[in-house]
């Protein structure tokens, strides 16, 4: 390769390829991009340049406008008004195939990849080379191998893509872009659903494609990624791009100002737990799936009253089983214990009964489990509690006026944005619809809440907000169950630290005595430094960026110790 | 039984099973594109109706079919304006075919014909005859197997060999073109066909046309080859059959033609019913009618094996950011 140089000289060497790349046209720029639906304007003005060979960072809240963006530049949506030119020359896009023809690839953060496809045929889905299948395949076969060899992406070309991680599945996204023969690859979201490992390693292919000249835009409201690996970032608020600047110039907490637009807490501020007596008890408590497959392998837990126990690993190692056992809409076997009630896990108990022992539920999948997303806000406010003798007006009719009343009044205290109690769930942001939900179980003071997932997909803004109130009620007295597949929440959060791997407590931390790569090691199976477990211990965990995950760098949801 | 009497009921199996075969092979391929088709008896109806009426006025029955043909197509773009275009209910716009389909062919008919909604009787070219397979004469002599070339195999119409061979065609276009994989990919995930810039709408008209294709096939069979002429309702449910088979199948196309031969052989042995007296069992007619739409019954529900659709089957696609 011809860019030795410049791959030596890659990590923060922003100043210096920009000002190699002044002399070259940029790869994308962007000329006053507008685009309206209805009368909200999703982009207003947005005028931007990418230089070849650079990763460029765009970073904003849900909603500020950086999809739509992308997907004007990859051909989903038409600008109302813009140019954009590529490479220096002025390029219509009118369709995802002429962006493709332009050299662009899109990795989506839902990925668009057909389940039930081999990864070979994935790869040529749409990039086929005539109407015969054999050629086409036999053809990228070579190129997959060629691709997985010069940027360390091995993928199986005859695996079932819904047999692969989800890691391995963003790879074939990147595959099938590069098979494309994209120079421009965009990137929405993409470490969301990643582990830390598996995060590190999509940086390292991003890396080794800088290095051949490809640029590329990260999109990602997580700071920490854009203080990492970007060497420019735009940071996008309310359609209207506020700035771009040099990333080694700027620092976690200017780019939080300029993307909320007023001074953010990027730590959470909490004082020690004062924990009291143990609420909540879980003894070798074992859970089937439907197919009959053990995911919890005899758990032990306790939580006292005014602790926050998080529970971090891998989404699908069991997190999901427990906290629905824990809700009531899942059995299983062994005991579990609430203020010393011992809970029914038969299944002759629901989710009602469970809220009767003060167990009060945030779900992990708002979307599917916290709320109905049709229903109005006042409606969703009450589910769960639809029984409870205040939303009764007498034996058979309920109180509709007065629980739009509550709602209203709690929307104003949880600052739910608009605090309209009539607007159907979906039409809240995220963030806005995660504090309904938060309102309606954290109100009524539960003895133990449990929490999974609380601010996926929730803008940084609020996030401080659910943070702060997490903290309240623990302070109140609370048994907190938390869990999160984001470790920076979960060690700003908790007070103890349980990391759980294929349905079994590889073990338990205190958030002040460990660090990424300890609780990364648990969260790969290996109980101990020294030990490895008979699992598959994957090589990503030599971290290469070790020396500066510490230092502050991670501002992002939170900022890791917290006193 | 003996071994002659099966041979017969073999027959009547594959001739029974032919409408089945190209009806399940149509909503194949509707399905696998993601648009569910509950409409195929409707389709089937009119291009009944239209080769009945067609090869009855030309005789020529070649014309018939290109009726069929037609009617059924023009059907099936009805379908996709419905749930394609403006991403109405398929089930409703299903239903609404198959009754529109059941009025109008017999008005149209009636206003023709004035015969109570049928067509006059077919005869001549007017109808598909019957074609003997080569060396059909010799190997009938061979013990066992001649009999199943030359009494099940050979004799029957041209349509019972293009329903046959559409088979393995229908499965190399599935597995090994570039339609079939952007056809599958558009059922399982119609955001990944979006996003490689490929048209969703343009795979699932397109493979509406081959429903309709098929579909015009089979209905013109019903009148010009199983039968001599349209008659009211004569399609009888087979278009549901044809879905409980697909199902079955778990849309397969290897998998289709055992579904179908199955519930053809039912049908068949619903003409026979002297077929189990002989047995010892009596079992009243009726229900031997039956039992081809109660394993439909219990296929529908579900009770043969886990079914896996196309994953998109039924959603109209709407563009996502």
């Amino acid at each position: 390769m011809n860019n030795t140089t410049q791959s030596q000289t890659r990590r923060h060497s922003a100043a210096s390829s920009s000002s190699q790349g002044a002399a070259k046209a940029p790869a994308i720029e962007l000329r006053k991009i507008c685009k309206s639906f209805g009368t909200v304007r999703a982009n207003k003005d947005i005028s931007i340049k990418v230089q070849p060979g650079t990763i460029h960072g765009i970073i904003g809240e849900n909603g500020a406008g950086k999809s739509t963006l992308m997907s004007i530049l990859y051909g989903f949506y038409k600008a109302d008004s813009g140019e954009i030119l590529i490479n220096g020359r002025e390029t219509i896009i009118p369709d995802s195939q002429a962006a493709i023809r332009a050299g662009i690839g899109m990795v989506f953060q839902h990925f668009k990849l057909v389940p039930n496809f081999s990864v070979v045929e994935n790869v040529i889905l749409g990039a086929e080379d005539g109407r015969l299948l054999r050629p086409s395949i036999a053809k990228a076969r070579r190129e997959l191998k060629r691709l997985a060899q010069e940027y360390e992406m091995d993928v199986d070309p005859d695996e079932t893509v819904e047999n692969l991680s989800v890691g391995h599945q963003q790879r074939v996204e990147i595959l099938k872009a590069l098979y494309r023969q994209a120079d421009i690859l965009i990137l929405d979201e993409p470490t969301g659903v990643l582990t830390p490992a598996e995060a590190d390693h999509l940086f390292r292919i991003l890396d080794f494609l800088r290095a051949e000249g490809k640029t590329i835009i990260l999109i990602t409201h997580k700071l920490r990624e854009i203080m990492e690996i970007t060497d420019t970032v735009s940071v996008m608020r309310r359609g209207e791009m506020t700035a771009t600047v040099t990333t080694s110039q700027t620092s976690p907490q200017a780019l939080a100002e300029l993307m909320v637009g007023r001074e953010v807490l990027l730590n959470v501020e909490k004082t020690k737990a004062k924990p009291g007596a143990e609420i909540l008890q879980i003894k070798d408590l074992r859970v089937w799936n439907d197919e009959k497959v053990e995911r919890l392998k005899g758990i032990d837990l306790t939580i006292r009253s005014g602790e926050i126990l998080g529970i971090a690993g891998v989404s699908g190692n069991g997190q999901t089983e427990l906290l629905e056992v824990l809700g009531g809409y899942r059995t299983g076997r062994g005991t579990i214990t609430v203020n010393g009630k011992t809970l029914d896990l038969s299944g002759r108990s629901d989710a009602q009964s469970r809220r009767h022992d003060g167990i009060a539920h945030v779900p992990e999948d708002r979307h599917h489990h916290g709320l109905i997303l049709d229903f109005p806000a006042w409606e969703n406010f009450i589910f769960g509690y639809h029984n409870a003798p205040e939303y009764q007006k007498n034996t058979v009719l309920m109180d509709n006026a007065g629980i739009v009343r509550a709602t209203e009044e709690a929307m104003q205290r949880f600052d739910v944005r608009p605090p309209i109690p009539a607007l159907a769930a979906k039409n809240f942001s995220g963030g806005n619809q995660q504090k309904i939900v938060l309102a309606r179980e954290i109100e009524r003071n539960p003895a133990v809440l449990l929490i999974g997932q609380p601010t996926r997909g929730v803008d940084i803004g609020a996030i401080e907000f659910i943070h702060k109130r997490i903290i309240e009620l623990r302070d109140a007295g609370a048994a907190i169950l938390l869990v999160s597949v984001e470790l920076d929440e979960i060690r700003a959060l908790s007070d103890r630290i349980a990391v759980m791997f294929d349905g079994e407590i590889m073990g338990e931390r205190l958030p002040e005595d460990t660090d990424e790569k300890d609780l990364g090691l648990l969260m790969a199976g290996m109980r101990d430094r020294n030990r490895v477990a008979d699992e598959e211990t994957p090589n990503d965990y030599n971290d290469p960026r070790d020396d500066n995950d510490d230092d502050g760098a991670d501002g992002g949801d939170a900022g890791g110790e917290g006193e | 039984m003996d071994y002659p009497t099966l041979i017969a009921i073999l027959d009547s199996t594959l001739r029974l099973a032919t409408p089945l075969l190209l009806a399940c092979l149509a909503g194949l391929y509707s399905e696998r594109s993601g648009v569910v088709d509950i409409g195929l008896e409707g389709k089937m109806l009119m291009a009944a109706m239209a080769s009945g009426v067609v090869a009855y006025l030309t005789g020529n029955v070649w014309a018939g079919v290109g009726a069929a043909i037609g009617a059924s197509i023009l059907f099936s773009m009805i379908h996709g304006l419905a749930s394609i275009t403006f991403r109405g209910n398929q089930l409703i716009s299903g239903v609404a075919l198959n009754f529109l389909a059941s009025g109008l062919t017999v008005l149209i008919a009636q206003a023709l014909f004035h015969q109570g909604g049928r067509t006059p009787a077919l005869s001549g070219n007017a109808r598909f005859s019957t074609i003997t397979l080569p060396f059909e004469a010799e190997i009938r002599q061979v013990p066992i197997l001649g009999p199943l070339y030359s009494d099940v195999l050979s004799g029957h119409s041209i349509l019972v060999y293009v329903a046959l061979l559409a088979v393995p065609v229908t499965w190399w276009v599935l597995y090994r073109t570039r339609f079939g994989l952007r056809l599958r990919a558009v059922g399982e995930n119609p955001e990944s066909v979006d996003t490689a810039g490929i048209s969703v709408v343009g795979m699932r008209y397109g493979a509406l046309v081959i429903t309709g294709l098929l579909c015009g096939l089979a209905g013109a069979y019903m009148s010009t080859g199983l039968q001599a002429g349209f008659g009211r309702e004569m399609i009888a449910g087979r278009g549901y059959i044809a879905l409980a088979a697909l199902i079955f199948a778990n849309w397969h196309p290897w998998r289709a033609l055992g579904a179908t031969m199955l519930f053809g052989f039912l049908q068949a042995l619903a003409l026979r019913p002297d077929v189990l007296s002989n047995f010892g069992l009596s079992v009243p007619d009726a229900f031997l009618d039956a039992l081809p739409y109660v394993l439909t019954v219990i296929v529908l529900a579900g009770v043969v094996g886990k079914p896996t659709p196309p994953k998109a089957g039924g959603q109209p696609y709407v563009k996502e950011r």
